[in-house]
């Protein structure tokens, strides 16, 4: 029980990890891949953010009310993360323009084909 | 409490799991969109708004967005 | 025989990062950086938002570098799919209702987005997620009114304005005091939208920024023909 509060955020980010990995490693479809770079990003960014976590605290906005002398949460995770999730989706979309040329170029998008044809 | 949490993670990973065996590429970008918008939930119990913002516009909706445009120009389905 | 060795090495990765992860304590704090930044940020910043104040203050040029990958990317996927001409083939236009639904909610989405990114010191929000919510009211009227453009002349200017005002104002930072992204206009009051100093006009320089150039991806990747 103890085990589940302190490490559910930990296992979440941890299993989007090595699933990401997994559909990167294996899959033959280029698409597949780019959707396994996608989900290895959302779980990177989560752990980040999991680990910045301080038990009872709060969002770190002052707000002018009288709760603000309460423990925050730790700041510098989260701004690094708000430019992590916008350089993924500029990554993706690089990565899916290169897809769509390949598509013109070869006639098909599995890579087992790709790398016969190419002699 | 934790056990919300707790069954929110577990449908993540099983939204990823969906990802990765559907043959329908479409399928499995939907599935990504959900595991990208219950990210988004669980950045607000982690007391960080701001993420969850940034998340909630540029991972479920714009990606998804990007990704079936692409697919519309290739392949629908994995061969 | 791929699957399987992959599955190998993967739990192999799997011991070592659970094995690392328990000595990682969920809860508690862990550095002192972040503590400083809490008690001093209203003060030497005049932003309430401390996250905001983080990514356009204290770390102004992780800031720079971000919105110059974002550009290259752009750049980068409008070169390579520059295939030809498009060739303009008959769309069937949408319905009526569809139609007219999706013009009388974009303008409300913009202003929606523009809200987020003005208030990015006062509220959560930003730059970058104002920027998003403006890319979304585009894509709105791409899949609504199918024959609708956006002008790329337009866009490429909106977009490298936004870039321009972020530089200029870190150059004048340098010539008035002594370093890059200086915060030389005076800080007003707390909680009030003229607050500050110049993170709120780099932040509107972000959302422009950012709207545009994502509408402008979206806009190269759709082709009108089947």
């Amino acid at each position: 029980m103890s085990f589940l509060e302190n490490y559910a955020f930990y296992i979440g980010a941890f299993g989007l990890i090595l699933i990401g990995l997994y559909v990167i490693l294996v899959k033959h479809n280029l698409i597949k891949v780019i959707i396994g770079l996608a989900v290895l990003d959302t779980g990177v960014n989560l752990f980040l953010i999991s680990v910045g976590y301080i038990t009872e605290g709060t969002a770190p906005i002052f707000s002018g009310s009288e709760t603000d002398g309460q423990q925050m949460v730790d700041p510098v995770p989260q701004a690094l993360v708000l430019t992590a999730i916008v350089i993924g989706v500029a990554v993706l979309a690089l990565a899916l323009s290169l897809a769509i040329r390949l598509y013109h170029h070869y006639g098909t998008l599995n890579l087992r084909e790709i790398r016969e044809q190419k002699w | 409490m934790i056990f919300f949490v707790s069954l929110l993670v577990v449908l993540m990973l099983l939204g990823a799991v969906a990802a990765c065996i559907f043959r329908d590429l479409i399928s499995a970008v939907i599935a990504a969109a959900l595991v990208s918008l219950i990210a988004s939930i669980l950045f607000y119990f982690l007391q960080a708004p701001d993420v969850a913002m940034a998340e909630a516009a540029i991972g479920a909706a714009l990606t998804t967005a990007i990704f079936i445009v692409a697919i519309r120009r290739t392949n629908r389905y994995e061969q | 025989m791929r699957k399987t060795i992959s599955i190998i090495l993967l739990s192999i990765v799997a011991v070592g990062m659970s094995l690392s992860l328990a000595k990682v304590p969920f809860g508690q704090p862990k550095t002192k950086v972040g503590q400083r930044y809490i008690d001093k940020g209203v003060e030497e910043t005049g932003a309430v938002n401390i996250v905001t104040s983080v990514v356009v203050s204290y770390r102004g040029f992780d800031t720079l570098g971000e919105v110059t990958v974002l550009f290259i990317a752009a750049t980068g996927l409008g070169a390579v799919l520059k295939i030809g001409k498009r060739e303009a083939a008959a769309i069937e236009p949408a319905s009526f209702v569809l139609r007219t639904g999706c013009r009388v909610l974009f303008p409300l989405i913009l202003v929606f987005g523009s809200y987020i990114f003005i208030h990015g010191h006062l509220t959560p929000g930003g730059g970058f997620q104002g920027g998003a919510i403006v890319a979304s009211a585009f894509v709105l009227i791409y899949l609504g009114c199918r024959e609708r453009r956006i002008s790329e002349t337009a866009s490429t200017t909106l977009e490298s304005l936004g870039g321009l005002v972020f530089v200029v104002a870190g150059l004048i930072g340098l010539a008035v005091g002594g370093y890059f992204l200086l915060n030389f206009v005076p800080k007003g009051q707390p909680y009030s939208l003229l607050s500050a100093g110049i993170i709120p006009v780099i932040y509107i320089a972000i959302g422009f920024k950012v709207g545009s150039e994502l509408a402008g991806i979206i806009d190269n990747l759709i082709e009108e023909s089947t």
